[in-house]
């Protein structure tokens, strides 16, 4: 529009100035007002018009590479065809999407949700129009929540006001593209949030020997329900699929005293087990006795006096067969004992039941 | 020449024509996400919204997509429409029974009415710094009301609630809703409350040690007694067929032991006076008796 035609005010001008205006009303492409400056210098020729000048050579060029130069029909449909090939591979590139197996391609329409795609092929409507966000609804993702004081230790409040250090791991995976895309602001946080949010609820319904102990599952089977409630309420498009305790220890400070506990258990059942080990003695042996002694009466019962008597000879025999014996004959004899140094009171109570049981 | 040839030999005029036409598009035409709400604001006056809030409507089937306005008179002001978040900074909070707390709260809301949040606080994240200071007198309100204990029970849903109820009524003077507030953490602080709780805590594990030993003491005590008492009805059932035979039976048997005559060796050497009258010498004398 600046210069519709090869006579331009500047042309005219050009024409006006010098006798070569004839030439210069058609050269090989409209004329340029840039062509100006060379042909006023008052020492060049009509046959010098046309040299050469850098701005000259690069408008040149520019116009061979948009096709400006070449106004014939040929080097127009060239042009047309370059356009048409860009615009096609535009539509092929940006209207087919390839979706993994384990991704959805969730379409935008001029930004309004569309619909997602599955996984295999695609085809939308070209990129300006259509737009597909990938994304991966199969990926497992993983957040580990631990240290999250200064001290290294992730404390948390019991039911029973007691301290315990946690560490845990949340896994959850995108169930509804769209909503995860569209409805919350900062999905990973948000779930972040959530989860210690909802295990320290949890944590402050039990006590600390449930939290370190046996109830652990069903404290993580509560959390992930809870979870997903939250979530569900924030339609956040994401399924919890499970949160697991890693650590549920007392924390550093009292983890001896902890110990000691332990200890004390063990020691409880050694004392149980020494008691046991006793009593088990002491049946077992009162046992033996009493069957010994049943033995022996059964038998004394057949004949009392005869067996009796044995028995005692027998003992007798064996008592007397090692000891140092003396018989005093002569009644009426007072014997004189010497005593052993040191001798022990015991002896002679055994002495006197052994002289006892002649008389 | 036809208007295309001339273009086609303009390039340049080609080219401004374009980005002319380019403007004019983009300031006519705005492509509307399904994340935002626009509010269209008319020489500084709000006149219209697109893809508002509501709760009703399904991704695919809200206010979304191309929109178009006057140019260079109606301007844009996006909205978030998805749920943001604001978390309050640290608060120290004091319950009825004087124990200090430390608790991080969050909040979530979420833009409803566009017009009054952008005439009273311009953008999404100036409603959030103005809700935050609600959030922390909220809780200390609440909290200051009740013991340290009701944190920890389920009361702690009620607690909640309240607090809610009354951050929703500032939030709702900024156009927003809110959608939860919860406790995110509530700590001991440290230094002398958490090293209390720790000593209590460590006292209470050296009770239960001290106690869990005194009942291993007592159990074990009682199973001795148990095996006393069953040895000595073992014994006594099968003594007590005959008394005098025991009698007899065990002193032999004691005799035995005393004097070292099963196998060991008895402390102490023996000496054994025997008087002829002795039972044992009975035979000794002859028949002469």
């Amino acid at each position: 529009m600046l210069n519709e035609s090869g006579g331009g005010p500047w042309g005219g001008r050009g024409g006006g100035s010098g006798g070569s205006g004839g030439d210069g009303g058609d050269g090989l492409g409209p004329r340029n007002p840039w062509q100006q400056p060379p042909r006023k210098r008052p020492s060049s020729g009509g046959g010098q018009r046309f040299g050469p000048s850098a701005l000259d050579e690069l408008i040149r060029r520019g116009r061979a590479r948009f096709g400006g130069g070449f106004p014939n029909p040929q080097g127009h449909s060239i042009w047309l065809w370059a356009i048409g090939l860009f615009v096609l591979a535009w539509i092929a590139l940006t209207s087919m999407h390839i979706v993994a197996p384990q991704q959805r391609g969730v379409i935008t329409r001029f930004g309004k949700y569309a619909g997602t795609l599955g996984p295999g092929v695609g085809l939308t409507f070209p990129a300006p129009i259509d737009k597909v966000q990938k994304v991966d609804v199969d990926h497992i993702h993983t957040i580990d929540i631990d240290t999250g004081s200064g001290s290294g230790q992730n404390l948390v409040l019991t039911g029973d006001q007691n301290i315990v250090d946690l560490a845990y791991s949340v896994r959850w995976s995108i169930r509804e593209p769209e909503l995860y895309l569209f409805e919350l602001a900062d999905p990973d946080d948000t779930i972040k949030e959530v989860a210690e949010s909802a295990m320290r609820a949890q944590l402050a319904r039990v006590s600390l020997n449930d939290a370190i102990g046996p109830r652990r599952s069903e404290i993580e089977a509560r959390v992930a329900q809870s979870m997903q409630a939250l979530l569900d309420s924030y339609r956040a498009g994401v399924t919890i699929q499970g949160v697991a305790i890693k650590q549920a220890d007392p924390p550093a400070e009292v983890v001896d005293a902890f110990k000691a506990v332990s200890a004390a258990q063990q020691k409880k059942q050694s004392y149980l087990n020494d008691a046991r080990a006793y009593a088990l003695q002491l049946t077992a042996k009162a046992q033996g006795e009493a069957a010994a002694f049943d033995k022996v009466y059964a038998e004394y019962r057949l004949a009392p006096e005869v067996t009796r008597r044995r028995m005692y000879y027998e003992t007798m025999e064996k008592v007397l067969a090692k000891t140092d014996k003396t018989v005093i004959e002569a009644p009426g004899v007072m014997p004189y004992i010497q005593l052993p140094r040191g001798a022990r009171p015991l002896p002679p109570p055994a002495t006197t039941q052994a002289t006892e049981g002649g008389k | 020449m036809t208007t295309v040839s001339r273009l086609v030999r303009n390039p340049i005029a080609w080219g401004l024509l374009a980005i002319f036409l380019l403007i004019l598009c983009s300031s006519i035409f705005a492509i509307v996400p399904e994340t935002k709400q626009a509010l269209i604001v008319r020489v500084g006056e709000p006149v219209r919204i697109y893809n508002r809030y509501d709760p009703k409507q399904k991704f695919g089937h809200t206010g979304a997509g191309l929109i178009a306005r006057v140019p260079f008179f109606e301007s844009i002001v996006w909205v978030d429409k998805r749920v943001l978040d604001f978390d309050m900074q640290r608060q120290a909070v004091l319950s009825t029974d004087q124990l200090r707390l430390e608790v991080d709260a969050f909040a979530r809301y979420r833009i409803v009415d566009p017009i009054r949040m952008y005439v009273t606080a311009r953008n999404e994240k100036n409603v959030g710094d103005a809700l935050k200071p609600i959030l922390g007198s909220a809780l200390r309100n609440e909290l200051g009301k009740r013991p340290f204990a009701a944190l920890l029970s389920p009361e702690r849903g009620q607690l909640m609630d309240n607090i809610q109820k009354a951050l929703a009524r500032v939030a709702a003077q900024y156009g927003a809703e809110i959608v939860d507030v919860r406790i995110k953490r509530a700590d001991l602080p440290s230094g002398s409350p958490l090293d209390s709780a720790f000593e209590r805590m460590r006292t209470a594990r050296e009770q239960e040690a001290r106690s869990i030993l005194a009942e291993g003491s007592r159990e074990a005590q009682i199973i001795r007694a148990d095996a006393d008492a069953d040895a000595s009805r073992i014994y006594a059932d099968s003594f007590g067929k005959d008394p005098d035979f025991y009698d007899f039976y065990r002193a032999m048997q004691s005799y035995r032991v005393t004097f070292g005559t099963d196998g060991m060796e008895a402390p102490g050497a023996a000496n054994v006076i025997l008087s002829p009258d002795n039972e044992y010498l009975r035979q000794f004398r002859g028949r002469e008796r």
